[in-house]
C-alpha cells in the first residue's frame, strides 16, 4: 500500500504510520466535549476510523478499506492523550457494544463498528457511500 | 461304546443337582444302599451310566468303567467317604479304579483335585474347553441321573467301596470338595457375567449399527471423540447435537424445495419454501453464535464438519465468496442487473473475508508476540508478575476470537440474505439447492474417504 506519496503536501504536521495512510496528530483541542471532537474530527475528512494500535478487529478494517483502494483516516487513541475520553465518548455513540473501537465515518457520517462496516458493504451500500465521499474514484 | 438309552441326553450337562451335597453322613446314607452294587464285575449298568462326554472314551476294564473325557485332566485321587477312588489322569482318561460304584439314580461325579476344568460349554455354544476353572462335579443323590440342564462336564465315575479309607481321606475329601464347590460356583458367576457381557456388547452393536446406517443415510460423520478440554466439552457436545439436528431438518427442507421445484410449484408458494429455508439458516447462525460464546476453539476447529468441509473452512464455516463462484454457473439466466449484482456480491465478500483473515494474522502475531515475551527457556525464570500479566493480556486478545468468528458468521448470514433479495424465488430455490448438494457431496467425499481401503 503506497499512498504515502499522496499525501506529502500536507499543510498539518502527520505522521506517516506503517499503514501509509494519513495519521493526523490530535492537537489543540484539549478541554473541548469529546464528542463535539469527535464529530468535528469526522467531517474532516471523507473516511474517518478510530482505532486503538493492539486492536486486531481495527486491523481488520483498516485492511478492508485499503484493500477496496480507500484512504482513511485512522485515530488511534492510544497514541492519543484523550483516548480514553474519545474512547468513553465512542462508548455512548454506538450504544450497547462491547468495544469502543473500531468506529467508522463516512463523509461525516456514523457508519459504526466492524459487523455494520461489513454488512453495509455485502449489501451494496456502502461503495455508493464512498463515492459520494469522494473516498473511490471509479 | 455302550448306548445309553434311558440318557435321554446324551451330551454332557453337569446339573446342580448332580453336584454332592457334602457331609460325611450323607454321603454314608447314599451309598449305604449301594452296597450291594460293590460287585466289580456286573456293577456297571448301562441304563443311567454317566458317560457325559461326547469324546469321552471308555475302557472297561473288567469291572471298571472309566468316563473320562478325552481332554480332561485329573492328577488327584479322589476319595469319597464311601472308599477310595482312584482316578487318574490319563490321556486316554482310564479310570483306574479296582471297583467302581454305579448307582441308577446317582450321577456320580469326581472332584478335580488339581482344579482343572472340565467343563465343556462346546454343546451350549459357549467354546470354553480351557481348563482353567474348577468344577465340582459333585454328586446329587436324585434319582435324575439323567443330566437334565445339566452343565456340560466330565465326570468320572467313582469307584468309592472301600469303606476302610474313609475315616482318613475324609477330611482331606470334605475340604478338597468343599473348594470345588467354591470354584463351581466361582465359575457359575464368571459365566453369568461373561454372558451378561456379551449381551450388552451385543446390544450395544445393533445401536450402533442402526446409528451408523441413520448417519450415513444423511451423510454426516458425526465424530464421537471429545477434544481434550472437558472443562469447555459441554457447549462443543450441545453445539454438536443441535448442529446434528438442524442438519436433519435443513435436508427435510431442501427435499421439500426439491419436490416443490421439479413440481413446477408456483412461486408464491415456492416463496414460501424458501424462505422457510433462509429461516432456518438464521437458525444454524443463532446456535453459532451461542456454540461460540460457549466454546470458540471447538467452534473454530469445526470438529462439528465433516473432514472434507473441515478442508475448506473458513473462520469456523463455510467460505461465502467460494460458494458464490459455484453459484455462478448454475443460476442462468440471469438478467444484467443481477448479473451485476451477484459479481458485486463476490466480490464485496471476497474483500471482507480477506478483511477478516488479515485481522486474524494480526491477532495470532500479537498472541505470539504476547506469550513470547517473556523471557522463555532455560535463562526464564521469569517474575512471576511478568508472566501472570502477559497471561493476562493474552487472555484478552484470546477473547477477541469470539469477534472474528461472530464477524465471520455474520459475513456468512448476510452473503445468504443478500443473494436471497438478487434473485428470484426460482432463482433462489435452485441456488439453495445447488448449495445443499454441494455440501453433500463434500460429506459424502468425507465417508468415502473415510471408508477406503488401505492396504
Amino acid at each position: 500500500m503506497q499512498y504515502q506519496y499522496q499525501y506529502q503536501h500536507q499543510q498539518q504536521a502527520a505522521e506517516s504510520s506503517s499503514w501509509g495512510y494519513y495519521v493526523p496528530a490530535v492537537r489543540g483541542m484539549i478541554g473541548s466535549d469529546p464528542l463535539e471532537r469527535v464529530v468535528r474530527l469526522a467531517s474532516e475528512s471523507a473516511v474517518v476510523i478510530f482505532s486503538i494500535s493492539s486492536c486486531c478487529m481495527c486491523h481488520a478494517v483498516k485492511s478492508l478499506f485499503c484493500g477496496m483502494g480507500v484512504n482513511p483516516t485512522v485515530y488511534e487513541l492510544d497514541q492519543d492523550p484523550t483516548g480514553k475520553e474519545i474512547e468513553r465518548a465512542l462508548m455512548r455513540l454506538l450504544g450497547n457494544y462491547s468495544s469502543p473501537v473500531p468506529v467508522v465515518f463516512i463523509g461525516g457520517k456514523l457508519i459504526g463498528a466492524m459487523d455494520r462496516v461489513m454488512a453495509s458493504h455485502i449489501n451494496g451500500t456502502l461503495v455508493p457511500l464512498l463515492k459520494e465521499a469522494g473516498a473511490l474514484w471509479l | 461304546m455302550q448306548s445309553f438309552k434311558s440318557l435321554p441326553h446324551p451330551e454332557m450337562y453337569c446339573h446342580s443337582s448332580f453336584f454332592l451335597r457334602e457331609d460325611g453322613s450323607r454321603s454314608q446314607t447314599r451309598f449305604a444302599d449301594l452296597g450291594d452294587l460293590d460287585q466289580p464285575a456286573s456293577a456297571f449298568h448301562h441304563d443311567g451310566a454317566v458317560d457325559l462326554s461326547p469324546s469321552s472314551m471308555f475302557s472297561l476294564k473288567s469291572g471298571n468303567v472309566a468316563v473320562l473325557s478325552g481332554d480332561l485332566h485329573y492328577d488327584a485321587v479322589l476319595n469319597t467317604s464311601i472308599g477310595s477312588v482312584e482316578i487318574a489322569t490319563t490321556g486316554t482318561g482310564c479310570l483306574d479304579t479296582g471297583q467302581y460304584m454305579y448307582h441308577k439314580g446317582a450321577a456320580i461325579a469326581s472332584s478335580l483335585g488339581n482344579g482343572h476344568c472340565i467343563e465343556n460349554w462346546g454343546d451350549s455354544g459357549m467354546a470354553d474347553n480351557s481348563q482353567q476353572t474348577d468344577t465340582s462335579t459333585d454328586v446329587d443323590t436324585d434319582d435324575r441321573n439323567q443330566l437334565h440342564g445339566v452343565q456340560h462336564c466330565t465326570i468320572a465315575v467313582v469307584d468309592s467301596l472301600e469303606k476302610s479309607k474313609a475315616k482318613a481321606g475324609d477330611q482331606k475329601t470334605l475340604r478338597r470338595l468343599a473348594q470345588n464347590r467354591e470354584a463351581a460356583r466361582k465359575s457359575r458367576l464368571r459365566k453369568k457375567a461373561y454372558v451378561q457381557q456379551l449381551e450388552n456388547s451385543r446390544h450395544r452393536l445393533t445401536q450402533l449399527e442402526q446409528e451408523l446406517q441413520r448417519a450415513r443415510q444423511q451423510g454426516i460423520f458425526i465424530a464421537t471423540g471429545f477434544s481434550g478440554d472437558h472443562g469447555s466439552g459441554n457447549g462443543a457436545v450441545t453445539f454438536d447435537t443441535d448442529y446434528a439436528r438442524w442438519l436433519e431438518e435443513h435436508q427435510r427442507l431442501i427435499s421439500d424445495l426439491r419436490s416443490a421445484v421439479n413440481s413446477h410449484m408456483s412461486d408464491n408458494e415456492l416463496h414460501l419454501l424458501v424462505d422457510g429455508v433462509m429461516a432456518h439458516y438464521d437458525e444454524i447462525f443463532r446456535l453459532k453464535s451461542i456454540g461460540t460464546k460457549a466454546d470458540v476453539f471447538h467452534m473454530l476447529s469445526g470438529m462439528w464438519m465433516t473432514p472434507a468441509e473441515r478442508c475448506f473452512m473458513w473462520l469456523g464455516g463455510f467460505r461465502s465468496s467460494e460458494l458464490l463462484k459455484i453459484l455462478g454457473n448454475h443460476l442462468e439466466p440471469l438478467t444484467d442487473q443481477q448479473l451485476v449484482g451477484i459479481c458485486n456480491l463476490q466480490q464485496s465478500s471476497q474483500q471482507a473475508e480477506d478483511a477478516l483473515s488479515q485481522g486474524m494474522e494480526a491477532l495470532q502475531q500479537s498472541l505470539v508476540d504476547t506469550v513470547s515475551s517473556t523471557s522463555l527457556g532455560p535463562a526464564g525464570s521469569g517474575k512471576v508478575a511478568d508472566y501472570m500479566g502477559q497471561m493476562a493480556i493474552a487472555m484478552g486478545k484470546l477473547a477477541t476470537l469470539e469477534n472474528f468468528l461472530h464477524q465471520a458468521d455474520l459475513l456468512r448470514q448476510q452473503t445468504l440474505q443478500q443473494m436471497n433479495r438478487i434473485l428470484t424465488t426460482r432463482q433462489a430455490a435452485r441456488a439453495l439447492l445447488v448449495i445443499n448438494d454441494y455440501t453433500s457431496r463434500l460429506r459424502a467425499l468425507s465417508s468415502l474417504w473415510l471408508a477406503r481401503p488401505r492396504d
